[in-house]
């Protein structure tokens, strides 16, 4: 572009800007945006919430909101605490914990192992290779109807929909990790005569782990997602089940107590894994 | 000959043709010598160490060690790669100890025995540091003690010091002469660092590319130990212009990295 231009201006004479009328300008700086104090930031959180809750409570008290679908704070504040000193809430609590982890560790374990084990055989990961996409594809949710038919409506069912969810995003991740296994370290393990299996143990496991680390915190999220979600279908307890139940009999504010329970258990069970994590990645590389 | 490279060939099967990296070389390296490879890059100096480690199987020839043919078996010679892969998820201590773990000792004795050499060769006080926090020479000696302590005669080391700086180069190369002569091991050692191959070595192996093969073997007759101010008398010198000649043959006004 510019050789061509230049070449241009030999010939064709180039309107030159007119010299700008010279006015003093201010130099231009940085934009530069000023942190709050921390102090200063949490009051500032807490007065955005204060101020959306009470204009939820005045527009469902002026009928800007009809309460009969929204609901309003006031009672969705004394059925939260029905629901703690009357209520389900530490059955549903339990419940959907247990099928969460469950799920979560059975789901993160086995897809962990199966994308392992695809290093011993390139021709094996090779011959998988479909039907892993082909899970990836299938909305596993869809399935629920069918797990909760072949497992039941108890524990079993919500676990197996929950690693059904984890299990997909494990193996793949661990497969990219063990594709990613650096081929000079194998051969520094064969040079010194390494059998297979301790190339196995001492080198593609650990080089993996950090793969599998990474995996944790979206898993906990999926398994939570799949268990609700086999609550929704068919269960006996569970926040899912009160959420459920609690919407087919329009008791709206208990809707929005098992939300805001089981949004709770949720940020929970993100921030434990999240530490965990952190204790993982210092465990494992050492930097 | 504790080593010995009968007719040693190796050629790649791409998809475009074959390529021979090697063209047949033969190799004879007496017990307790340090011999030198030298040659330009790609001239297949880090495929015959992979042949003689049993990681590439040769298109012909033997390797044989003592006289028995090893060619294709692993785990008979150390073997130092280029990079030090040392795996970070150890400790010096339990990186050193690799070879021997994977051979078959007890985790306990081998520290134990570990332990010493560590204090002996510098790396005291590091045993329990991760190699992420060591610097580019501690990383060469502690790759270089995990090669050294296996129970092997002969040990492979592929440019080991290709990425140090000049002064610390200098210094783990009398480093590497001192555990030479401690450990008396067989040492076959290839560098593109004419100066560094003169001053470790017994024996000068000059190597060309397309095919990579052996042009010359070359003598040092400079007597031990060698001071580093070797690297000035007139024996040092003429050897040193003898290899620029002949690998400047191979490659007239090529990029000779
Ligand atoms: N696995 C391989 N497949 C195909 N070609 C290879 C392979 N390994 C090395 N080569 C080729 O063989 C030649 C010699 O390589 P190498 O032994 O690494 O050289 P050097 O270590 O002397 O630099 C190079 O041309 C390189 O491209
Ligand atoms: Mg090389």
């Amino acid at each position: 572009m510019s050789g061509q231009s230049t070449s241009a201006d030999d010939f064709i004479e180039v309107p030159k800007p007119k010299a700008q009328a010279a006015r003093p300008r201010r130099p231009r700086r940085l934009p530069k945006e000023v942190l709050w104090s921390l102090p200063k930031l949490i009051l500032i959180q807490a007065g955005l919430f204060a101020s959306l809750v009470a204009a939820w409570e005045i527009a469902a008290r002026t009928r800007l909101l009809d309460p009969f679908f929204w609901s309003q704070p006031s009672a969705i504040a004394s059925m939260l605490v029905v629901f703690f000193s009357e209520g389900t809430a530490w059955l549903d609590i339990t419940t959907t914990f247990r099928e969460t982890i469950l799920g979560f560790v059975l789901g993160t374990s086995l897809g962990a192992a199966l994308g392992l084990s695809l290093w011993w055989s390139r021709n094996w990961a090779r011959a998988l290779q479909p039907y892993i996409i082909c899970f990836e594809s299938i909305p596993k949710l869809a399935l629920a109807p069918l797990i909760i038919l072949i497992f039941g409506i108890g524990l079993a069912s919500k676990v197996a929909i929950a690693a059904a969810l984890t299990m997909v995003v494990s193996t793949i991740t661990t497969y990219s990790g063990v594709r990613a296994v650096d081929r000079d370290g194998e051969r520094l393990f064969y040079s010194l005569g390494a059998s297979r299996w301790q190339v196995f143990r001492k080198f593609v496991i650990p080089s993996c782990l950090p793969w599998i680390i990474s995996i944790l915190r979206v898993n906990i999220g999926l398994a939570l997602t799949g268990a609700v979600v086999g609550e929704f279908i068919a269960a006996e307890h569970g926040l899912g089940r009160t959420i459920f139940y609690a919407g087919q009999t329009y008791e709206i504010a208990l809707v929005w107590v098992a939300v805001i329970v089981l949004a709770s258990l949720s940020i929970a069970m993100y921030v434990a894994v999240s530490a965990l994590e952190k204790v993982l990645v210092r465990g494992v590389t050492h930097s | 000959m504790k080593l010995r490279l009968d007719d040693v060939s190796v050629t790649f099967q791409l998809p475009g043709g074959s390529h021979q990296a090697l063209s047949p070389v033969s190799l004879a390296v007496p017990e307790g010598r340090f011999i030198s490879l030298i040659g330009p890059s790609g001239c297949g100096k880090s495929t015959l160490f992979n042949v003689i480690a049993g990681l590439q199987p040769p298109t012909t020839g033997q390797v044989r060690l003592d006289g028995e043919d090893i060619t294709g078996a692993i785990g008979r010679v150390g073997y130092m790669l280029q990079k030090d892969l040392l795996l970070p998820w150890r400790t010096v201590l339990d990186n050193v100890v690799l070879g021997m773990e994977i051979q078959g000792w007890p985790a306990k004795e081998s520290r134990a025995r570990a332990r010493p050499y560590l204090h002996r060769y510098g790396l005291g006080g590091f045993e329990d540091r991760f190699p992420a926090t060591l610097s580019g020479g501690m990383r060469q000696r502690a790759a270089l003690l995990r090669t050294l302590l296996i129970d092997s005669d002969v040990i492979l080391l592929d440019e080991p010091f290709g990425a140090l700086d000049a002064q610390t180069r200098a210094r783990m190369q009398e480093w590497l002469l001192q555990l030479w002569a401690d450990f008396g091991k067989t040492v076959v050692f290839v560098t593109h660092d004419i100066d560094e191959a003169i001053f470790l070595s017994d024996t000068i192996h000059v190597m060309a590319t397309r095919p990579g093969r052996i042009i010359e073997t070359i003598d040092v007759p400079l007597s031990r130990p060698r001071p580093a101010s070797i690297s000035t008398t007139s024996g040092f010198t003429a050897l040193k212009q003898h290899c620029i000649e002949l690998l400047h043959q191979d490659q007239p006004l090529e990029d000779a990295a």
